[in-house]
């Protein structure tokens, strides 16, 4: 295996999700995840976010995600990329590309690095909107979605091959 | 030696306040007892951190209340995460 099976990076710049894909190794099931940033919140509109993180564990964290993933599926590849500062509605905010023999492994281990990412990676989220800005809550929607997997807010992740 | 104390987010914002540096002392062996001491700095940092929510780290790991201090290490304060 490559040494860039788990491969994290966090950036202010904009990204291609197409050019992130073709970084994948070749490999029989990819699947792929790209989130953009809403014009429209539950608080209103939103014209962007500001994406605070903290330098250094937002990097640890995505990299135990990674390693988590790979410990769990047997997997090629789990790549994730996250934009922070200021980001456009429309403009794509997180991608995670996963790479594996069957398509069931690739599925399961993408959705599975979103839910732990929200959940547990230090990135907090302010909308500025037309006239305001503010902070974003946590969604109940996304601690039952994480807690499927039996992840906790407050364990580290286990050893994965990657660590 | 020192502790520093980082605060994130909207927790940053209330206190007005990003970094600490705060002297070891006997009576901050925990991330609770740290926790107990920033609160008694006034009213503003009293309700900001009796947040219940409120995630705390040490040297960049997720921590509990009864994790163990020692000098030189970097604590954080902050808010549930909303990544992704």
């Amino acid at each position: 295996m490559s040494a860039d099976r788990c491969r994290v990076q966090v950036q202010q710049a904009a990204f291609s999700p197409g050019q992130l894909q073709d970084l994948l190794p070749p490999s029989g099931a990819v699947v792929t995840f790209t989130g953009n940033v809403r014009d429209l919140s539950t608080a209103g509109s939103v014209h962007a976010l500001q994406l605070e993180h903290y330098p250094g564990m937002t990097e640890r964290s995505l990299q135990a995600i990674a390693s988590e993933a790979t410990a769990r599926w047997s997997l090629r590849a789990a790549h994730i990329l996250h934009r922070v500062g200021r980001i456009e509605a429309g403009e794509a905010i997180v991608w995670v590309g996963v790479c594996a023999d069957h398509r069931g492994e690739a599925f399961a281990a993408c959705e599975f690095i979103m839910d732990a990412l929200k959940t547990r990676a230090p990135f907090w989220k302010k909308e500025h909107g037309a006239q305001d800005a503010r902070w974003v809550e946590p969604r109940d929607s996304d601690i039952s979605r994480a807690e499927r997997w039996q992840l906790t807010r407050t364990g580290d992740a286990g050893t994965g091959p990657c660590r | 030696m020192m502790l520093t104390v980082r605060f994130f987010a909207r927790l940053r914002e209330q206190l007005a306040c990003e970094v600490l540096e705060i002297p070891c002392a006997p009576g901050l062996g925990t991330v609770a007892a740290l926790r107990s001491a920033l609160a008694s700095r006034g009213p503003v940092w009293q309700q900001a951190l009796e947040d219940q929510n409120l995630l705390m780290a040490v040297n960049h790991s997720l921590a509990e209340p009864a994790t163990p201090l020692a000098a030189g290490d970097e604590v954080a304060f902050f808010p549930p995460v909303t990544g992704g």
